[in-house]
């Protein structure tokens, strides 16, 4: 489903080049949920960024469905991230004025469904993460933890295939991380591929595969189990 | 979509009500402040009576003290004409089609019934006045050329005038008391406003309303009614006659005059034609000065006159600075309000918007906002257009805004939003889609 030969990502300022990512080479099949960890500042975040065509690598190829995708026009790459990827974010990022069927039917809008079609999508989709209820409410109305299903039904909407998670629990405590982590597995369960960044070895454990990335560069870890993680210290990297 | 957009819009105007009021009243006080001095202008500039203006001719002889300076335009010279020549032209056999003196005057008129009597202001001129600008006649018709010459006592009434004591109806054939007198109506004109008021154009009676009574010039100075415009000497009237006739041969001047001279060549004969008057009248001692006659169509006579004047013009660039500079401080606000818009940006264009999604989204909330901006600014307009006719008596009829002129008001404050956010919006557009994850 993914697959990413090569790729490097360079930022340049005025100061410093960084390399956030060094000949990545890596690889998700379709219906997998694979557990990326890291130090900070090690690239997690620019791979998930590649993988959901929000940039560009610097170089090398990016398949995704077997089309290579890294060099086609903004609007291609939106209509490809409409329609086959979902985000989920660590601060949740709900626009704060729009209710939560609002919220939901963001993705939904620039798919060009009908407003029938739609408001069923949004209905099913915050039955899914126990909100149906609340749809007027405004975000600020909801503990952190609802706020993230929220974001996951949004995430969810417009069926993606592929959902990118960038430490979608970090915001959370760990009873409301692990509702969080029941409703991606739930998720994986019926077919949808999950790459999901996060810190925390409990979580990723509870991956079907774990990817450390480590300056720049990918190494597989292979089906997780406890003794195949080795917590690594975080390193103190200046953000350039 | 677009209404999507407009959703949108109006949530986000809410999130920063603040700067989004400022844009409104920036930009609602850059075009109420255009839009009121453009008004002015616009009217002020208007062509009065458009079908004919170019072959109806103001006349000017330069009667006036030899021991002035030299005359060098139309400027220099004396808007109206003596009595005395007046009624030589008016008698003649000349080159025009038709020929009008005139001057205001002004009466009590006295109704029927117990209504009290109220002064009025009644325009005396000849019958050609009225086929010569065309004036539209509601009822009956200009009294006749026998009229003019048996000093007739007969009236023509404008619409108001005729509304105000007849109650509208047909009021030809009954009569009218101005002063103590009773005058015929042989007529009733229906809503003729000439805007400028040329035939009369003084810069203080320019936009004065026209006359709601008029009667004929040779019944007026018999009776007497004397002017009630600029009456203006340079000699002294010779005291040998009895009062009103020493003014009436007197060198000052309070009369207006008219010639419609259809052709060119029509033009050229006449102006020879006054050129040799003056030339007879220098023989029996008159027109000290050198020899100066001008004719000046409506156009050229508003020009003359002075109509549209000067601080109006400069007022109206200066406004239309100020707009500019309104819009100016507007594209900073956008700027700043759309500063803070990385985050939704940055979200949407995750969730699959375009930059093109993304620029029309604004578009929309910047034309909003210069929608708003055009409507407050009508309101301010029309306050403005208020306070020039409180300012200014006489200026009745520039307050009137059209819908032409509100339409335009909003159109401009929308484009000009819609100009002035282009840049702001596209620099929103091209903000990076990976910004939110990238914060974090
Ligand atoms: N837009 C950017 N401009 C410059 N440097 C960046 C940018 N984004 C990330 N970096 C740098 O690239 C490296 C990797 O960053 P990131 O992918 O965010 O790491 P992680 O998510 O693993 O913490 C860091 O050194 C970071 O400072
Ligand atoms: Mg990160």
């Amino acid at each position: 489903m993914l697959k990413m030969s090569n790729i490097s990502k360079v930022y340049r300022t005025e100061l410093v080049e960084t390399h956030a990512l060094r000949e990545l080479d890596l690889h998700v099949e379709e219906g997998e949920f694979v557990a990326v960890t890291g130090p900070s500042g090690s690239g997690k975040t620019t791979f998930l960024n590649i993988a959901g065509l929000l940039e560009s690598p610097s170089s090398g190829v990016y398949e995704l469905d077997g089309e290579d995708v890294s060099q086609r026009n903004d609007k291609h790459r939106s209509r490809v991230r409409n329609e086959k990827i979902g985000f989920i974010f660590q601060s949740f990022n709900l626009i704060p004025d729009l209710s939560l069927a609002d919220n939901v039917d963001v993705p939904l809008r620039y798919r060009g469904w009908s407003g029938q079609k739609r408001r069923k999508v949004i209905g099913e989709m915050l039955d899914l993460v126990g909100l149906g209820s609340r749809k007027d409410y405004l975000p600020s109305q909801l503990s952190g933890g609802q706020q993230q299903r929220v974001a996951i039904a949004r995430a969810l909407a417009g069926k993606p295939r592929f959902l990118l998670a960038d430490e979608p629990t970090g915001n959370l405590d760990s009873e409301m991380a692990s509702v969080v982590m029941n409703l991606l597995e739930s998720i994986n369960d019926e077919g949808t591929t999950i790459v999901m960044v996060t810190h925390d070895p409990d979580l990723a454990h509870r991956a079907s595969r774990n990817i450390h990335i480590l300056d720049g560069r990918a190494s597989d870890l292979g089906s997780t189990g406890p003794a195949n993680v080795t917590p690594l210290p975080e390193r103190g990297v200046a953000r350039v | 979509m677009f209404s999507y957009y407009v959703r949108l819009a109006l949530a986000s105007m809410k999130r920063t009500p603040v700067l989004s009021a400022l844009m409104i009243l920036a930009l609602g006080l850059g075009i109420g402040a255009f839009m009121t001095t453009f008004t002015v202008y616009y009217l002020m500039s208007g062509d009065p009576i458009p079908h004919k203006s170019g072959v109806l001719y103001a006349v000017q002889l330069d009667n006036w003290d030899p021991n002035e300076p030299p005359t060098e335009s139309a400027k220099d010279v004396q808007p109206q004409l003596t009595y005395r020549d007046g009624q030589n032209l008016m008698n003649a056999d000349t080159p025009a089609k038709r020929q009008a003196q005139m001057y205001a005057t002004n009466v009590v008129v006295v109704p029927e019934g117990d209504d009290p009597p109220f002064d009025e202001s009644v325009r005396a001129t000849y019958q050609t006045f009225f086929d010569m600008f065309d004036v539209p006649f509601l009822y009956g018709q200009p009294w006749t050329d026998l009229d003019d010459e048996g000093h007739a006592s007969v009236a023509i009434l404008g619409r108001e005038m005729n509304d105000q004591l007849f109650n509208g109806e047909n009021s030809v054939g009954r009569s009218i008391r101005l002063d103590d007198n009773y005058f015929e109506i042989v007529g009733v004109i229906d809503d003729w406003q000439p805007m400028p008021r040329f035939y009369h154009s003084d810069w203080s009676r320019a936009f004065a309303d026209a006359e709601q009574i008029f009667i004929p010039f040779s019944r007026a100075v018999d009776g007497p009614m004397g002017p009630s415009g600029n009456t203006n000497c340079w000699k002294p009237m010779d005291d040998s006659l009895p009062a009103i006739e020493g003014f009436l041969q007197s060198e000052c001047v309070w009369t207006q005059f008219w010639a419609e001279l259809e052709t060119p060549e029509q033009a050229a004969a006449y102006k020879d034609y006054l050129d040799n008057y003056v030339r007879e009248q220098k023989e029996i001692g008159r027109f000290e000065r050198p020899l100066n006659t001008f004719i000046s169509n409506v156009p050229e006579w508003m020009e003359v006159m002075e109509v549209v004047r000067n601080d109006n013009r400069v007022l109206t660039r200066l406004s239309f600075l100020f707009f500019l500079v309104c819009v100016l401080n507007t594209v900073g606000l956008l700027m700043a309000k759309f500063l803070g818009k990385g985050g939704e940006v940055a979200l949407r264009r995750a969730m699959g918007a375009s930059r093109g999604a993304v620029f029309s989204q604004n578009l929309v909330e910047v034309g909003l906002i210069g929608l708003l901006g055009g409507l407050v600014g009508t309101v301010l307009a029309w306050l403005g257009l208020r306070a020039v006719e409180n300012l200014y008596r006489g200026y009745q009829h520039l307050v009137q805004l059209d819908p032409v002129m509100l339409a335009t008001a909003v159109c401009l404050a929308t484009l000009a939003a819609i100009i002035a956010g282009l840049y702001p919006v596209w620099r929103v557009s091209q903000l990076p889609p990976a910004g939110l994850l990238k914060t974090q």
